[in-house]
């Protein structure tokens, strides 16, 4: 392996999963903190005030707090995967990031010689991810599918009713969403011809528009799968505490019980930051192919990605403040019975509109 | 080592490897920091306050199992689309047939099961 | 770096499925079990069938373990013995089964000398599979949506009894 490749794949990627993990635990850790003042506004309360300026060291505290707090292993539980299930949940929840694309292939690194050992290190162009695979959204799929063990091994190790039950529920949620979020998402993979989400993206600029005006059934669908598998009101079932105590999570105290928590909340990212790469453009600009909004180019691209990844995760918030919670057999029939026939039927319509549509490929 | 294929790979593995570590050390870390008490009642499952009478892990709904195993099943359907949705344009007029003809058959089996009552819950 | 690779995934994968049999909860086997399709997966990466790779995690270690850890928490076996003297029998099926397995690794390993470079022309990539899935393959593409009918209904017809 030259100098090259090692800077190309070994040292670049470093430097970026460096700042990917301080970003993110920033943003995760703000995200609670902007839930909390949010639902207040909404709800005509002022939410964390005490610890510095309008509560902005809340999140900090928060953390020092679960740092410090006793860490409780029930005595009936199994200990190892009681262990184990929160960082089974958490590993996939953090590397899902590798393949999302924050902005284009843009950064430029100038040439350079290291001095003293007169060895030259070529220019290079790098872009706002860790790595584009050429089946990217099949990475974000697989890995995120393995997230859902965790929580039923979490349920099962704990030993005790509510978590267990909690458990079923969340499992038998999430893989009941999981079939409508995959159909959901083949239209926009029949128009883009492609898995890389880079190239999905980029395929949006070419079309000169964003697949949400030409899959809007397909988004809503995916969005709402989306808020499903993450176990957001209001689908909250497994944490449903009138019935549930906690769910799933009921026996995880302090640091452990943290790493669920981090591991939800990085997943609300993911699905925002899926929503925007698969139909809200990615990086790019409203109207990327209108020459006259040229002056919107001026924002950097993982600016854009960034304020619409924020949108999304306002809608999060705002969901959980405005809707009750379903009840199980009306969320297993919505799965099943509501969005898997009209996500089946969306797949179907959009193949005869490409075909129709675009005979000329 | 030509390979593009796999070096895009290396990244993830590196990330990986982070990420495995990430929650290993800060549990580690705050094992040294936090109190330990323990106790009895404390380390009892709860269960609102009274002692659990028997053991969580009994026999639950059979529905559960029908729902992961229909999840299966429809989940390997959809990794067959997956290759057919990205060479759409290519396939044409050709690759509707087919998907039409392996959807068709599919969606009879989803009509049979909706009838069935198979995930009705209540 | 390659065979650096190859031997780490072979290792996890080996391990685990040693793992597997060794383990006398059945949850622990399924764990296991899971590590060692995802280094399996680490393995179908090295050879370039990247496609493949993650399928296997998205049916085998996200869809079919997600099944088998829900069977195991919905029956909840005791973890006695009893079921393991009822099984005794199947030991001594275990030495013909061990023995052909044995005998096609052995048939596999021989015949491969002659392919070792076949891995660089095979197509992994979802547009290779695809189109050799819709054009060459279609008749068994096809016949495996009725393969999963059965399935679909194989599966409700058992559990009916107990809705």
């Amino acid at each position: 392996m030259n100098l090259d490749s090692f800077i190309d794949w070994i040292l670049l990627p470093l430097i970026k999963i460096g700042i990917l993990f301080g970003l993110l635990s920033l943003v995760i850790a703000y995200l609670t903190l902007l839930e909390r003042k949010i639902i207040a506004f909404m709800q005509v309360r002022l939410g964390p005030m005490r610890v510095g300026p309008h509560g902005l060291l809340q999140p900090i505290a928060d953390g020092i707090k679960l740092m410090l707090k006793e860490d409780i292993v029930p005595s009936r539980a199994d200990k190892i995967v009681f262990t184990l299930a929160p960082v089974i949940t958490l590993i996939p929840a953090f590397i899902v990031f590798a393949v999302i694309p924050f902005g284009p292939r843009s950064i430029h690194i100038p040439g350079f010689t290291i001095p003293g050992l007169n060895v030259q290190v070529a220019e290079r162009t790098t872009g706002f991810f860790i790595t584009d695979l050429n089946i990217g959204l099949l990475y974000v799929l697989a890995v995120s599918s393995i997230g859902i063990l965790g929580i039923i091994l979490g349920g099962w190790a704990s030993n005790s009713k509510y978590p267990l039950l909690g458990a079923l529920r969340s499992a038998a949620q999430m893989v009941s969403y999981e079939v409508a979020l995959g159909f959901s998402i083949m239209g926009v993979l029949m128009m883009a011809g492609t898995l890389s989400l880079v190239e999905i993206v980029n395929a949006q600029k070419n079309a000169g528009a964003w697949y949400v005006f030409l899959q809007p059934v397909g988004f809503i669908l995916f969005f709402i799968c989306g808020v499903a598998e993450t176990n957001r009101a209001p689908f909250d079932l497994p944490e449903a505490e009138s019935e549930l105590v906690a769910g799933f999570h009921t026996e995880y105290s302090g640091f452990r019980f943290s790493l669920f928590f981090l591991a939800e909340y990085a997943a609300m990212i993911v699905v925002s930051s899926m929503a925007v790469t698969l139909f809200w453009g990615g990086w790019l600009r409203p109207f990327p192919n209108i020459a006259a909004l040229g002056f919107l180019g001026l924002v950097p691209g993982f600016l854009w990605f960034a304020l619409k990844v924020l949108v999304f995760l306002y809608f999060y918030l705002w969901f959980r403040a405005s809707w009750p919670r379903y009840r199980y057999d009306q969320l297993m029939k919505i799965g099943w019975q509501v969005l898997m026939p009209i996500a089946i039927a969306n797949v179907i319509v959009t193949a005869v509109l490409v075909l129709w549509l675009g005979g000329s490929r | 080592m030509g390979n593009s294929v796999l070096l895009a790979y290396i990244p993830i593995f590196i990330f990986m490897a982070i990420a495995f570590l990430f929650p290993i050390v800060t549990l580690f870390v705050a094992k040294l920091i936090r109190p330990n008490s323990g106790g009895e009642a404390k380390l009892s499952p709860y269960e609102c306050g009274v002692d659990p009478d028997s053991d969580a892990r009994q026999r639950y709904a059979i529905r559960y199992y029908v729902v992961a195993i229909l999840f299966v099943i429809f989940d390997v359907e959809t990794v067959f689309l997956f290759p057919w949705a990205i060479i759409y344009k290519q396939l044409a007029f050709f690759g509707l047939m087919e998907m039409l003809v392996f959807l068709g058959i599919l969606i009879v089996g989803y009509v049979w099961i909706i009838k069935k009552g198979a995930l009705d819950w209540a | 770096m390659i065979e650096a690779l190859f031997f780490l995934f072979a290792a996890m994968a080996v391990g685990a499925a040693i793992n597997v049999l060794v383990q006398k909860h059945v949850l622990y086997s399924a764990l296991s079990l899971i590590v060692l399709l995802v280094s399996m997966s680490g393995l179908f990466i090295l050879l370039n069938a990247d496609f493949l790779a993650v399928i296997n995690v998205i049916v085998y270690a996200g869809a079919i373990m997600v099944l088998f850890v829900f069977v195991i928490m919905l029956l909840n076996l005791p973890e006695d013995e009893d079921g393991a003297d009822r099984m005794r029998w199947l030991k001594f099926l275990g030495i013909p089964m061990g023995l052909f397995l044995l005998f096609m690794i052995l048939a596999t390993l021989w015949n491969a000398g002659a392919d070792a470079g076949v891995q660089a022309q095979m197509p992994g990539s979802p547009e290779a599979i695809g189109r050799s899935l819709f054009t060459d393959y279609l008749l068994p593409f096809e016949v495996t949506s009725l393969l999963i009918l059965i399935a679909l209904m194989g599966a409700v017809v058992f559990a009916k009894k107990e809705l």
